[in-house]
């Protein structure tokens, strides 16, 4: 049998699957079936400050709009003594979370105020999340600030976290840092135990008919794991023994966790294919895995982790910039467009 | 002599100390009803519902009642449901109580019968309230009580917020001891609605009083099975007369209990009462006897005149019922030698009015004894006041005293009016004036309803009453519109007892929270001379003199007032507040008084911030804090300039041109001088003239629509769905703007129809609200910049001036041939002029389009009957209704008659119009010798189906009414002819709308709209559902959807609403049609002609967006369209055929956004996934299972033939 356990953030897990932050990550009876699936961990959604402060001003605003304006009615709604905001929302689902399951169960947070992120972070240690994952989403939009601004502001909200909480951290970074490599181990540096590459922004469409900026929400496509493939590889080497890595983005088959065990990902995370097939999905991954493993006559996963990272694999140049021209020559031109051959002209 | 001199606020030394909160008459109440109650059957009716509902959100916040038990809080669907709910719980020996007032109250009338007649311990809450007459009004007199005198109940009026509590333990005390049930009763807002300082009564207190062992008693009395009785038997004249003298005993103990539990009630808490009280000179000549919050007035006036050496003085009657006989002979002083009894109702053919009545006779009967108490009896008389919460203040109680002073004074008079009619009025120019305590602070803050003012002033009062040892009273006055409504705050605060029960006019302290405020309300009119002013300003202290109107410049010169502004606005915009400066206007309050330290005065407010905000959230909190630190860098003290300077003057609101009805009265009450017009002003009938809500321009909008025609595509959506019909939409011929100004916009008009015309999309600037609906619906955007459409939300300051030039020339182009575009389209319905305009509903509201859209189609033939609601208050509360004529002078005739049988007031009106309609057809066919068959036959064989037919119907008759005059004289004819000249406007056809809100149709109304749906009659129901009873505030109906929160659905609505729609159709003879104008235009317009033409009953039920589901309301139409797009509200029309077909027709396609979608963006569903996220998504699954349920149901209904049977032989003999 082949031994699937792996380390992250410090945490034994019997499989390096882990499902990753998703609107469905947040109920327990998921959380129960993703245990029985044999997920290694759980992340749930993220805890957003923005959205916190954004329902209390809007709900506030909303209850005192008809308030006092005629003497019929002085207001419109019920008086309702505890109002619990999304903060209060994500405590108990996490308290829920834990009670239901017994995988460690990670809570994921992005506030926006430098004392949103340790008063949430200590917040949520104390509702007993096992680790925390700061999900640095944010866009720097405004064209005064330099990268140099960015990375310092993001390795300042790592270390005050790092020093509000005992329980270990992760930090999501999204993959565009200038300089990735150097970023990352500053991210180490500031306290992080652990790395999860990468984050997805959700990017804006048009609406054609009410020219209308609309969000959608696209699952992700298993292309998409080649860039955290790429920095996986490159990291792994640099970071061995000071943090975890987590790859997430298009892991939607067991070969897919292969790969990102290969280039030296502690765990490999999944929410796509779960959200499209259901918590149990998540077996299928273990047995295809395990399937694989089993066919290349590897015992464990810590033998394969690792065995093909930029500094084990045969070719790293493949990793780098080279990796690049190659892509491009690599593509071949549909039938139609092959130039004619001299003798057909 | 009765007099009893301790003061009820000084507690002995025996008594512990009290604990002091400030809350209003209602709080006050329903604290007590609610910790004595275990059934709670409730109703919403103002002033009255403030009560049920603190009552339901303490229930469902598992609040217990003495007992331990959660008292069952149950809104039922009328007041008389209310009644019927607290007789059954009582019978089964639970203690029970409801709040009510006006005509709620006479709808429990007749089981308040049956309850006394059963001698059942009970309470009724009244916040006394007028009853509708001539007109309805919420304000305050005692008509309600006073019908319900003859039920047996005894009656216990309260004067004060403290009474009111008290009153309340008495009541519930006093009716399990006597069995007798209780009325307590208060005053309608001044004392419902007035915050005091009130010493509140612990469990301790009231576990005294109301004793275990009545408790015991009464449930020993209940019906059980185990120890069976018969109650309600029918009986005849052999008993009944006895039986019912049999309880004579039971009422006459009840003084004596009262007086008992008052007694008790004293001995804890130091709070003295008598049934009755005397206050004044020991050896008062001249005495008035008066009950409820008036007695406040009239004690600050007896105080004056004693102190001034007259031997004057008062009687409060507390307990009404059974009348304390006795004790008001006791409690006169030996020496009285004149009284004046004051009834607040007025009884028209009563001798006198009821409390006049029993105090003569009483004194009368105490003096046909063999040793009178009195040495000559004392003459007495009877006087009406404070109707309608009419003011009395202590110079009116002045006047009434002078009138006790005349050798003979009149039998009858009325206080605080000026009547030149039948001269009953004592003068208004009373003399007297009351000298405050020392010490006392009045302020008077005018604000607009949408910036926090009043909220603010009800937090200052918090502080200062609760955190300190003044009194402190706050009092709001609201006027009648939902949007850009004013509102006035008036407080007191002191170290004495306040007792004013009137508004301030001699403030210390007066602020103007809006700057365009001091243009329209005559804001120093309530300030002392030397009093500070402050001013919401967006100009500084060097630039504010010269723009404000000459006539407060005079004023500030004229009074030596001190002047201070600060830039609210700006300081509001900058912390993220929007609108709302409640917390930058009050720190500066405090500021400028000294009515506390200011560093005490800013943590208090910020406590009161926590209070009030923190369970809102810390972004809220912080928020406010951050208005709170910004607000006093910005006060700025004004150097008064030594002369007036600049153009300004306040507004004239009426044009000269005027109709001299509107000159001479509404206007007055525009400008705020409804108080002053005599008696003979006014109609006396209540029956005013329509069309003036053109003449009280308001100008409130901040931003207004700008039409940009380079953009436009001319589809007219703006006009159709802007709720105050000031986006206006005309086609005209070419010639028509010829010799128009440069300025004034047109457009070339696409149409097949009208080639070679021009169109104008024109907002009226000084009518709009700014809601911006026009703009979110408007589809047309510029190519260059999507963000610019067609019509654009502008400043109003910046275009004020040409839109108002334009609007004007506008005016002046004639409308459109009604005949030259078909009106089933959404541009051929708005090139009709509406006859519903510039109604004071709120920014946005969801339901005035629907009313405009069919006073367009159908408004020069219509006549309606208006359910109470908000369309009765926007529609016809004065000074000026929205509804309107043409320019023949046509239009919608308007009635209200009440809220629960509007469907059968409708009725009415329709058999009227029928059996007129038939006795004129009838005698015209007589007179057709005379007139000739052309002209009588072109009337009666006109079937008047398409509007030109009723044009040239509406000619015929015009002909007709020409003619008929010449037979008149005629021996043979005459008769008929007169006859059908008064009745020959029946001859054109007039279409009857019945229209109302979902509380009427669904609940207080439904079993009469039933009914007349069951007729058969031609008449037209218009349902406008905004799924709650907006008018008061919001609570559920049974048009209340699945996952709602609501007041009285406060965990969230967990049954679906009733389809009403369906039940009319199981007629299978009635029009139904369910419409949302932001979803389908065309498809409202459709079904409202629909409904007009079919010849029987119709029902439309108009989704309608409200303030009370928490939404921006400028996205109004958004709102509608989502939910129909979700299948939460799918369109359809119901068409009942004579011939087999497919009645039912589904108008809107199957759903595209699942329910989820749509309910998010409303605060209704919203809250109840903040507060109880598990149930809400329960109630989410559940509500999209009901949609996906109602989609699959009537899809299978498209597919249904039906018909109406019909005897077409038989209809033809006919």
């Amino acid at each position: 049998m082949v031994d699937l356990a792996t380390t992250y953030l410090g945490f034994a897990l019997r499989s390096p699957i882990v499902a990753s932050a998703s609107p469905i990550t947040d109920r327990p009876d998921v959380a129960r079936r993703l245990e029985d699936a044999g997920a290694g961990a759980v992340v749930l959604p993220s805890l957003f400050e923005e959205e916190i402060l954004h329902e209390e001003i809007q709900l506030n605003r909303a209850l005192e709009a008809g308030s006092e304006h005629v003497a019929e009615a002085l207001d419109y709604f019920p008086t309702i003594e505890e109002l619990p905001n999304a903060g209060d929302r994500y405590v108990t689902t996490l308290e829920r979370m834990k009670a239901a399951t017994s995988i460690p169960v990670i809570a994921s947070l992005n506030a926006t105020s430098p004392g949103g992120w340790t008063h949430h972070a200590r917040r949520l240690q104390d509702a007993g999340a096992d680790a925390l994952e700061l999900n640095l989403y944010h866009l720097a939009v405004d064209p005064s600030l330099t990268s140099a601004d960015v990375e310092g502001r993001d390795l300042e909200i790592v270390a005050a976290v790092r020093a509000e909480i005992d329980i270990p951290l992760a930090v999501k970074l999204s993959p565009y840092y200038s300089a990735m490599a150097g970023f990352a181990s500053q991210v180490v540096d500031a306290g992080a135990d652990g790395l999860v590459l990468f984050n997805r922004f959700y990017q804006p469409d048009l609406d054609l008919e009410s020219f209308a900026v609309v969000p959608r929400v696209e699952l992700s496509s298993p292309w998409e794991l080649r860039l955290p493939l790429r920095w996986i590889a490159i990291l792994s080497p640099h970071l061995a023994g000071r943090a975890s890595l987590a790859a997430t983005s298009g892991i939607a088959s067991g070969t897919d966790v292969v790969k990102a065990l290969l280039v030296g990902a502690d765990v490999a995370m999944t929410t796509s294919a779960l959200l499209l097939h259901g918590p149990e999905h998540l077996a299928t991954l273990e047995a295809e895995l395990v399937t694989w493993l089993t066919e290349g006559e590897y015992e464990s996963v810590a033998q394969l982790r690792g065995s093909a990272s930029h500094a084990t694999s045969g070719d790293p140049a493949a990793f780098e910039r080279a990796g690049y021209w190659r892509t491009l020559h690599s593509w071949a031109a549909p039938h139609d467009l092959t130039p004619s051959s001299p003798s057909g002209g | 002599m009765g007099a009893h001199q301790h003061d009820p606020c000084m507690p002995p030394s025996t008594v512990r100390l009290a604990r002091f909160e400030c809350i209003d008459g209602n709080e006050a109440t329903a604290r007590i009803a609610h910790a004595c109650s275990e059934v709670v059957a409730i109703y919403p009716i103002t002033p009255a519902s403030p009560m049920a509902e603190h009552a339901d959100d303490w229930s469902a916040a598992g609040r217990p009642n003495l007992w331990g038990a959660v008292p069952e809080v149950l809104e039922m669907q009328s007041e008389a449901g209310a009644a019927g709910t607290l007789h059954g719980a009582l019978q089964k020996g639970a203690l029970a109580t409801t709040f009510t007032a006006s005509q709620g109250l006479l709808l429990m009338l007749p089981n308040m019968f049956k309850i006394a007649g059963e001698l059942t311990p009970a309470v009724i809450h009244v916040a006394a309230r007028t009853i509708a007459t001539h007109a309805l009004s919420i304000f305050g007199d005692h008509s309600d009580v006073m019908a319900a005198r003859t039920t047996a109940w005894s009656m216990l009026a309260a004067g004060s917020v403290q009474e009111a509590h008290d009153f309340a333990l008495v009541a519930h005390a006093a009716t399990l001891r006597s069995r007798v049930p209780f009325l307590h009763f208060f005053d309608g807002f001044r004392t419902s609605h007035e915050i005091g300082r009130i010493a509140v009564l612990d469990d301790d207190d009231i576990r005294a009083l109301v004793r275990d062992d009545d408790v015991i008693a009464h449930r020993a009395r209940a019906m059980t099975p185990e120890a069976p009785t018969l109650r309600g038997s029918a009986q005849n004249p052999d008993t009944f007369f006895q039986a019912r003298e049999a309880c004579n005993p039971f009422h006459d103990a009840v003084p004596g209990i009262v007086q008992e539990v008052m007694d008790e009630l004293a001995e804890r808490t130091g709070r003295q009462y008598q049934l009755v009280e005397y206050h004044g000179a020991p050896d008062a000549e001249r005495v008035v006897v008066v009950m409820g919050s008036a007695s406040g007035a009239v004690e600050e006036a007896v105080d004056t005149l004693v102190a001034a050496g007259e031997p004057v003085g008062m009687v409060r009657v507390r307990l009404f019922h059974p009348f304390p006989a006795e004790q008001l002979v006791a409690a006169l002083p030996l020496t009285v030698r004149t009284i004046a009894v004051l009834d607040r109702t007025k009884e028209p053919g009563a001798i006198g009015e009821p409390l006049y009545l029993e105090a003569l006779t009483a004194i009368t009967e105490a003096m046909d004894v063999d040793e009178p108490p009195f040495a000559t009896a004392p003459r007495v008389v009877g006087g009406r006041y404070g109707l309608s919460s009419k003011e009395l203040t202590p110079a009116m109680v002045g006047t009434v005293f002078d009138e006790l002073a005349a050798a003979r004074p009149r039998r009858r008079f009325t206080v605080g009016i000026y009547d030149d009619v039948t001269h009953l009025s004592l003068p208004m120019d009373g003399t007297l004036r009351y000298r405050r305590p020392d010490g006392e602070v009045q302020a008077v803050f005018v604000g607009l309803g949408s910036d926090g003012t009043v909220g603010a002033n009800k937090s200052s009062v918090k502080i200062i009453g609760e955190g300190t040892d003044l009194h402190a009273q706050g009092y709001f006055v609201y006027d009648s519109k939902k949007s850009g409504s004013v509102t006035v705050s008036h407080l007191r605060f002191g170290p004495e007892p306040i007792r004013s029960t009137y508004l301030v006019d001699d403030a210390d302290f007066v602020a103007c929270h809006q700057f365009g405020l001091l243009e329209k309300v005559e804001v120093l009119g309530y300030a002392r001379p030397g009093a500070t002013l402050l001013l919401n300003s967006p100009f500084g202290p060097d630039q504010v003199w010269e723009q404000l109107p000459r006539e407060v410049q005079a004023a500030i010169l004229d009074k030596g007032i001190e002047l201070w502004v600060i830039d609210a606005d700006s300081v509001a915009r900058e912390v993220g507040m929007g609108d709302r400066i409640n917390t930058i206007m009050q720190p500066c309050f405090f500021e400028l008084s000294g009515v506390l330290p200011p560093d005490e005065a800013i943590a208090r407010i910020k406590g009161s911030v926590e209070t009030a905000y923190g369970r809102r959230g810390r972004a809220v909190v912080e928020q406010n804090f951050a208005a709170i630190d910004a607000a006093l860098d910005h006060l700025r003290h004004v150097e008064v300039p030594a002369a007036v300077a600049g153009d300004r003057t306040m507004e004239h609101p009426v044009p000269a041109d005027a109709p001299e009805f509107v000159q001479r009265v509404t206007s007055l009450l525009m400008r705020g001088d409804g108080d002053l017009l005599p008696v003979s002003a006014l109609p006396v009938d209540g029956v005013f003239p329509t069309g003036t809500a053109r003449y009280e321009k308001r100008s409130i909008a901040k931003q207004i629509p700008i039409w940009d025609p380079d953009i436009c595509i001319d589809c007219g959506r703006c006009a159709i769905v802007c709720p105050h019909a000031t986006i206006r939409m005309k086609v005209f011929d070419e010639a028509a703007v010829a010799d128009a100004p440069d300025e004034f916009l047109h457009k070339a008009f696409r149409s097949k129809e009208l080639a070679d015309h021009r169109l104008t999309i024109q907002v009226a600037p000084d009518d709009c609200t700014g809601c911006g609906v026009c703009v979110d619906v408007c589809p047309a955007k510029s190519k260059s910049d999507v963000s610019h459409k067609a019509i654009n939300m502008e400043p109003a300051m910046v275009h004020q001036d040409l839109e108002r030039r334009r609007w004007d020339h506008f005016q002046t182009i004639p409308d459109l041939d009604r005949d030259l575009l078909p009106h089933d389209t959404v541009k051929g319905s708005q090139v009709l002029r509406p006859l519903f305009e510039f109604s004071g509903a709120c920014a946005g509201c969801g339901e005035t389009p629907y009313l405009k859209l069919v006073s367009q189609l159908f408004g020069d033939r219509m006549i309606v009957a208006n359910a109470t609601g908000c369309s009765s208050i926007y529609g016809g509360n004065l000074p000026t209704t929205p509804w309107t004529v043409d320019d023949h002078g046509r239009g919608p005739a308007w009635a209200n008659s009440l809220f629960e049988d509007n469907a059968e007031f409708g009725l009415g009106m329709r058999l009227a119009l029928d059996v007129q309609g038939e006795q004129a057809r009838a005698t015209l066919r007589r007179l057709a010798p005379r007139l000739g068959d052309v002209l009588v036959d072109g009337i009666l064989d006109n079937p008047q189906e398409s509007e030109p037919q009723v044009h040239a119907a509406r000619d015929a008759v015009d002909e007709l009414r020409r003619r008929l005059p010449e037979l008149l004289d005629d021996r043979d004819v005459g008769t008929d002819a007169a006859h059908l000249l008064s009745l020959a406007g029946n001859l054109v056809r007039q279409g009857v709308w019945l229209i109302g809100g979902d509380g009427w149709a669904y609940d207080i109304g439904f079993g009469g709209l039933d009914h007349v749906l069951s007729t058969g009659r031609n008449v037209n129901i218009l349902v406008l559902d905004t799924e709650v009873y907006s008018n008061t505030g919001g609570q559920a109906s049974k048009a209340t959807p699945r996952a709602a929160v609501a007041k009285f659905a406060a965990a969230g609505k967990g049954l679906g609403k009733k389809d009403l729609g369906a039940i009319a159709r199981s007629y299978g003879n009635v029009y139904v049609a369910q419409i949302s104008m932001g979803a389908n235009e065309l498809q409202t317009t459709k079904a409202l002609l629909e409904a007009d033409a079919w010849p029987g009953p119709s029902l439309v039920i108009a989704y309608s967006t409200c303030i009370a589901h928490g939404i921006d309301m400028s996205k109004s139409m958004s709102h509608q369209k989502d939910a129909v797009r979700s299948g939460y509200w799918p369109l359809y029309r119901f068409k009942p055929t004579t011939e087999d077909g497919l009645p039912f027709t589904l108008d809107s396609k199957k759903p595209t956004i699942p329910i989820k979608e749509f309910v998010s963006s409303e605060t209704r569903f919203a809250i109840l996934q903040r507060t109880d996220p598990e149930r809400a998504a329960e109630l989410a699954e559940l509500a999209q299972a009901d949609a996906d349920e109602r989609w699959r149901y009537y899809e299978q209904l498209a597919g249904v033939h039906r018909s109406v049977p019909t005897l077409h032989d038989h209809e033809e003999k006919r």
